[in-house]
């Protein structure tokens, strides 16, 4: 039915100062689809979703939402697309639903607001000024106001950011609900989970550039290993146990006492690192063989932890 | 009909109309000042006080005829800096650095679309501010001049005046950060209260302090609702000039400086 997909990144080049928070990023949105932006704190993941929403203007690259110039054609994108900002937006002293039914009236066929209000959890605080809401119930009302519009594209800047457990769930069933029903979005995350959960494809950044681009399945698989990840006593002497396994497998200890073994786990790998545990006297805690995460992907591409 | 039904999301987006964009975005300005208690400090009680703690005890001298008749064109004058500049700045400013502006902007309301609904909210507010400063006025005694023409050449000044001093407070908001405006505007305020002829007169003033003084929006505004509401001039050209020039020049640069972020 479209041509084009929802966004189009080439070579997009934002600079404030002398430093350069994007240098050189591709992405591509397909309509339809969940899109996680995944990456560190200053990874440049802020600045791109603001040059897409028209925040912006990029020193460098081409850039289309919707077919559309975020800057030159904003009049006719904006009513198309939904923006949840990663902070703030909203008078504090506007009751909830007084902003909701704001920004509904905006639109021209926007959703219930009541029963928008509702299936967020916030049917209870409508009338509570933003500055006395919950972070979570911030959260929640940014939220619903980037969806109250229906509009065609999402942008998602760390929704779950700061949010409990539960109410992260809440918020991937409605991306999903959102996707199933057509809606585009774009999400921004530095959660592994979030990215694997929700998304159709990854876009992992790192200092402003996309180092990988792909269903989370196929990042996960990409070279077809697994990791073994024990817990033991911190600072334990990993070059001893290096020389034990095969010359292809790594081992870090990315938090103490928290080790990772990359590589190819074979029986026989996991009978040699708990014998060379025996032999240092260390009994492994939760020792588990586990599929390769994004968050190994993560560590693998870029040598740094995603949280750390 | 639950929203959690399949089908629910489907895009269907669209723009409202503008108007209607625009007087729904008027009217919650409007609710936000009107539930500010420092902004109706400044916007009601302040005025208010003014004119009838000065029309009432003989604290400065107003010169030959009534102290209200003097006061209450001053006080009109003052309502307008309180709400176009003062208020305005600062809610603008808070508006700004809590990221409103910005989140607005991503909405189907142009930006100028929003400059008009904040106009429009300065003006309700106005009007509000004029209508119970003329009960008040008229209360204690006051007998304005000029007539059918004069509520004319009245609207007109206070118009200009709120053109002026909305570029002022919208430059000073979108150049300066949230606290600095606030401190800066509050302390224009005051100045403007005692050096703009609003309840102390301008020949109070040495010759070439006054000279000046006559230079700015709030002594054109105020000795010009004076020339009319006091004198019965049918048309203060050199206040509406003046207030014209700093109106120009005012939203030329706000247009100019102005940053949303």
């Amino acid at each position: 039915m479209h041509a084009t997909a929802a966004v189009e990144v080439a070579g997009l080049v934002k600079r404030y100062g002398r430093s350069t928070a994007v240098d050189g990023l591709d992405l591509t949105v397909e309509r339809g689809s969940v899109t996680a932006v995944l990456g560190p704190n200053g990874a440049g993941k802020t600045t791109t979703v603001e040059v897409c929403e028209g925040y912006r203007r990029p020193d460098a690259g081409q850039v289309r939402v919707l077919g559309l110039d975020p800057l030159a054609d904003a009049a006719e994108l904006r009513p198309r697309i939904g923006v949840m900002l990663q902070s703030g937006g909203i008078y504090p002293g506007v009751r909830a639903m007084e902003m909701l039914r704001h920004i509904a009236s905006l639109h021209a066929h926007p959703l219930d607001t009541d029963a928008l209000a509702e299936r967020l959890g916030l049917g209870s605080c409508g009338r509570t000024p933003y500055r006395r809401l919950s972070g979570g119930q911030q959260q929640r009302l940014s939220l619903a106001m980037a969806v109250v519009g229906r509009p065609e594209l999402v942008f998602l800047d760390e929704p779950t950011a700061g949010l409990d457990p539960q109410a992260r769930r809440a918020t991937w069933e409605l991306v999903r609900e959102l996707r199933a029903d057509g809606v585009t979005v774009l999400l921004t995350t530095h959660f592994m989970d979030e990215a694997e959960e929700l998304a159709d494809r990854v876009a992992i950044v790192d200092a402003g550039r996309v180092i990988a681009h792909d269903e989370p399945a196929a990042l996960c698989r990409g070279n077809a290993r697994n990791t073994l990840r024990f817990e033991g006593r911190p600072g334990l002497d990993l070059e001893s146990l290096l020389t034990a396994l095969p010359p292809d497998c790594k081992a870090v200890e990315p938090a103490p006492g928290s080790y990772l073994i990359t590589g190819e786990v074979k029986p026989q790998l996991l009978a040699t690192v708990t014998a060379w545990c025996a032999q240092n006297g260390v009994l492994p805690d939760r020792i588990a063989v586990e599929r390769h995460t994004l968050e190994d992907v993560f560590l693998e591409l870029t040598g740094k932890e995603l949280r750390g | 009909m639950s929203a959690t039904e399949t089908g629910n999301w489907t895009p269907r987006p669209g723009a409202a109309p503008l108007p209607r964009m625009v007087a729904v975005q008027a009217a919650l300005e409007t609710r936000m000042l009107l539930r500010h208690g420092e902004q109706l400090l400044l916007t009601v009680i302040i005025p208010t006080l003014l004119l009838v703690l000065f029309s009432a005890v003989d604290i400065v001298d107003t010169g030959e005829g009534e102290r209200v008749d003097f006061l209450a064109p001053g006080v009109l004058a003052l309502a307008v800096l309180s709400t176009a500049f003062t208020g305005q700045a600062i809610s603008t400013g808070f508006e700004r650095r809590y990221g409103v502006l910005k989140r607005l902007a991503a909405t189907p309301l142009p930006r100028w679309g929003l400059m008009c609904a904040k106009t429009c909210s300065v003006l309700v507010i106005e009007v509000l501010q004029v209508a119970l400063l003329v009960g008040v006025a008229l209360a204690l005694g006051w007998s304005p001049a000029g007539g059918a023409a004069g509520a004319v050449a009245v609207l007109l000044l206070l118009l200009a005046g709120t053109a002026a001093f909305s570029g002022l407070g919208l430059l000073m908001a979108g150049t300066l950060r949230a606290e600095a405006t606030l401190a800066a505007a509050n302390l224009v305020f005051v100045l403007l209260l005692v050096c703009g002829g609003v309840v102390v007169p301008l020949d109070r003033f040495p010759g070439g302090v006054q000279a000046v003084l006559e230079l700015l929006p709030i002594s054109a505004l105020s000795e010009g609702l004076r020339a009319v509401l006091q004198e019965g001039t049918a048309l203060p050209w050199a206040e509406l000039g003046v207030l014209g020039a700093w109106a120009v020049l005012a939203l030329g640069l706000a247009a100019r400086f102005f940053r949303w972020e």
